[in-house]
């Protein structure tokens, strides 16, 4: 019974949202308080019903309902509490129930929020946000429904992917969909504005934080997923320029960039049109990134059921969103290129720059991913683009954004300003990075890649700790620091160590395919390598074989390591690396084969790594994170919301 | 004007798109033709795994039809797929070329000893760097290359009485057929 409670409540979900979408628009059109006053409770309403057929959804898992399809295919009576919460959004119909779930957060913290906004302009983002969830609740209940029913009950169900049972895996798709989704937030305040013909640019503003804590969401979300693909998928590697993980990348491009131009366009009141247009983009590559996984039409190494039908949906939903936006964009952009005119060094020009880098490494990996379509389309065979294209490619783009990166601070809006405190930080940046490269090349042999790595680090670094330095010296306590600046600074910082992080790591790492029977010893990396062989290891819902590798240094023992290979319950078979995790390098054993399939106590095939600096790459990713909630978190957003409201009361009162 | 292009340039990729999922109901993605297939094999030069000194390369072995197999001593399929070759790679009728992929060459030497050599020659790929060339994306893999240096079949994945029978044999028996 509970079951078709669930889809009862995403029906009304359905038809809240309708209401939600097109009332409030129809309101703001006509001017009607009362349509209007309609978005916030149907906003509430609808995230209530969501959260019940979520509820009713996870329920069922808990309590082992095979007779729902869904809960059979995607758990069963060995399986973990923790997990089977997690196989909710383990499968493509529930990771859909999580996408509007979390859009219906969005929506509500948006209406909660909001109330300092004018009526007119909340109306129309709530409503546009309503006609996106119209677009979505549809989907699932036309093509993907969970709660379809399994009859007769089988006994027991199937399994999650095993390579989705890992607490990595249970926090990365509510994180990352956080980030996806959160840029419709800054999607609805653009075309609100497009609608309402907005020729001011406050509405900027209030979108600022939005954008910012979404963008922070995302990071961490790719972060998340980079871990685990690093720490479950047995390769070492922590990223494979793979569809899935582009479509989470693309947003993520046009989101820094997004962030960045709505700086210009709220400080300047320039490139107002391209912050509409960033805004636009940023959401569509969120719901191309649903398409590109949900249709199958990209193979890649998440293998995500793919079916025609489901394709063809959100084609179409994704024709009407992203075609209608542009179009409207088309029509209704601002005309003018107004604001005030920028300076030739100025902190708008550097931005601009920047952008232009974002958007082109956006488009770069859009077409990489689509290439092979491409092909099939253009009748030129199986082609696909791997590393070598999008590594190159982006490496290219990326280095202005690094050699801009650390005078960003120092910049100034407009034309007033000079150019002096420039020379100084570019001549002691410069002159760190020269003196790191010096010693990382004779450190590490000449290391092209290392070399460089460490130049761009800590120019990046050093750069952005001078200007710490700076406001430290110069501005008194207590406003050394505005939220909004600090978050730039560590996201700049940020880029920093993860440039640190990736090229290091690339350069330096040793990879090692080896047989190696009981007691026998490798050298990797300076660090010793020796297995004590594999013995049966079990847990709640797999079989496995779990060896031991004792690692040593100089005769030292530094760590005992025990990679497993689990078989499933319904036979899948699971590589867990064991990883030594440190500052200055990662140890990390993978176990392979037996040699000797009779003979598990005997030889096996091991991957051995080591890998310098590889954790710095996500800990830059976090530190970009934390930038963008700590600049969302700024009191201007709040207090000038407040003036605002006051100016614009007055000018209503003035009108009537 | 120009506000449209976006507009314009999402048409193409809706266009695509669509394209995409029609093909899709057409062709199974899974299958990927290998693009060597009747191309001539990649040149390369390779040392031998028991006398480095010497080289190996494409042209050198011109003239006659040989079979590559790629294989390495940490490489469990290999281990299986071995016998296979010890017991059917006299009676395949073209000479069996070894081709030690990202091994140590003690260990390829010692793995060899212990399982047996089917091999009349090992060349050996130490760095890996040839079998980019070759496509290889894993061991085992096996290469039919005919008298003029073509790639005539290929083999993903360990090579088994039933594979030897239904496809390389009459791979070579093709081979044969074409030459005078």
């Amino acid at each position: 019974m509970t079951p078709e409670l669930g889809q009862l409540a995403l029906i009304l979900a359905l038809l809240l949202a309708l209401a939600q979408g097109v009332l409030p628009l129809l309101g703001a059109w006509r001017g009607n308080g009362a349509l209007m006053a309609v978005a916030r409770p149907a906003a509430a309403g609808q995230a209530v019903f969501v959260a019940l057929a979520f509820g009713v959804l996870s329920w069922a898992f808990l309590h082992f309902d095979f007779s729902v399809r869904y809960v059979a295919d995607n758990s069963n009576l060995a399986l973990p509490w923790y997990y089977r919460l997690a196989a909710v959004w383990g499968a493509h119909e529930g990771s859909l129930l999580l996408w509007i779930f979390i859009l219906n957060l969005w929506t509500v913290a948006l209406a909660a929020l909001s109330h300092k906004l004018p009526d007119v302009f909340v109306a129309r983002v709530l409503g546009v946000l309503g006609l996106i969830a119209v677009g979505f609740i549809a989907f699932i209940l036309f093509t993907s429904n969970p709660f379809e029913r399994l009859l007769p009950m089988p006994p027991d169900g199937g399994d999650l992917n095993p390579v989705l049972q890992d607490p990595g895996m249970t926090f990365h798709p509510p994180v990352l969909y956080m980030g996806y989704v959160g840029f419709s937030v800054a999607f609805a305040f653009s075309i609100a504005a497009l609608l309402g013909g907005e020729l001011e640019q406050a509405w900027v503003r209030w979108a600022r934080p939005w954008t910012n804590v979404a963008w922070g969401f995302l990071s961490a979300g790719i972060v998340a997923g980079s871990w685990w693909a690093y720490a479950e998928l047995g390769w070492g590697g922590w990223w494979f320029w793979d569809p899935v993980e582009n479509a989470s990348f693309m947003p993520w491009l046009v989101g820094a960039a997004l962030i960045h131009a709505q700086a210009v366009t709220e400080k300047r009141g320039a490139l107002r049109a391209w912050t509409i247009l960033l805004s636009i983009f940023a959401f569509s590559l969120s719901l191309l990134g649903t398409f590109l996984v949900r249709s199958g039409v990209l193979t890649s190494v998440h293998a995500f059921a793919s079916d025609p039908k489901r394709g063809l949906f959100i084609l179409c939903f994704l024709a009407v969103v992203v075609g209608g936006s542009l179009l409207l964009y088309a029509l209704r952009a601002p005309k003018v290129a107004g604001g005030k005119p920028f300076g030739v060094v100025s902190r708008e020009t550097a931005i601009l720059i920047g952008n232009l880098m974002l958007t082109v490494a956006a488009a770069m990996v859009l077409l990489g991913t689509l290439f092979p379509l491409l092909g099939d389309a253009l009748n030129l065979g199986k082609i696909s683009v791997g590393p070598p294209y999008f590594g190159f490619l982006f490496t290219l783009l990326m280095i202005p954004i690094v050699l801009l990166l650390p005078f960003g601070p120092y910049l100034r809006w407009g034309e007033k300003g000079g150019l002096p405190p420039l020379k100084n930080v570019a001549v002691r940046a410069g002159i760190a990075a020269l003196a790191c490269a010096i010693a990382a090349a004779f450190t590490t042999g000449w290391a092209l890649k290392a070399i460089a790595g460490t130049a761009a680090a800590v120019w990046c670094c050093v750069g952005t700790l001078l200007y710490v330095l700076k406001r430290w010296r110069e501005m008194p306590a207590g406003r050394r620091y505005p939220a909004e600046m600090a978050g730039m600074l560590l996201a700049h910082f940020g880029v920093g160590v993860f440039l640190a992080g990736v090229l290091l790591t690339e350069a330096l790492s040793v990879e090692r395919d080896v047989r190696m029977a009981p007691g026998q010893v490798q050298t990797i990396g300076g660090y010793d390598f020796r297995f004590d062989g594999v013995h049966v290891a079990d847990g709640p819902n797999w079989q496995g074989d779990q060896g031991t590798v004792t690692v040593m240094r100089n005769g030292r023992e530094i760590a005992v390591m025990h990679p497993q290979k689990r078989t499933y319950t319904r036979g899948q078979v699971q590589t867990e690396s064991a990883i030594d995790a440190g500052v200055t390098r990662d140890l990390y054993v993978a176990l392979g084969e037996p040699m000797d399939r009779n003979d598990p106590e005997g030889a096996w095939a091991l991957r051995l790594y080591h890998k310098p600096f590889v954790r710095w790459i996500w800990a830059g990713g976090l530190l970009m994170m934390l930038g963008g909630f700590f600049s969302a978190a700024d009191k201007r957003f709040r207090l000038r919301r407040e003036a605002e409201q006051k100016v614009a009361a007055a000018a209503q009162e003035s009108h009537a | 004007m120009s506000r449209l292009v976006p507009f314009f340039g999402f048409l193409l990729l809706v266009a695509l798109f669509g394209f995409g999922i029609w093909w899709n109901t057409r062709h199974d993605q899974r299958e990927v033709p290998s693009p060597l297939i009747n191309k001539p094999a990649p040149a390369y030069a390779l040392p031998k795994l028991d006398d480095p000194a010497q080289t190996v390369t494409r042209e050198a072995m011109l003239g006659k039809p040989y079979l590559i197999n790629v294989f390495a001593s940490w490489c469990v399929a290999c281990g299986e797929e071995h016998p296979v070759l010890m017991s059917e790679g006299q009676r395949i009728g073209v000479p069996l070329v070894g081709y030690n992929y990202k091994d140590e060459p003690d260990e390829a030497k010692a793995w060899l000893e212990r399982h047996g050599n089917p091999y009349g020659l090992v060349i050996a790929d130490r760095e890996g760097r040839t079998a980019i060339d070759f496509g290889v994306y894993g061991a085992p893999e096996t290469f039919l290359v005919d008298a003029k240096g073509v790639i005539r079949y290929k083999r993903i994945g360990p090579l088994t009485p039933a594979v030897i029978e239904r496809e390389l044999k009459p791979a070579i028996a093709a081979l044969r057929k074409e030459a005078p």
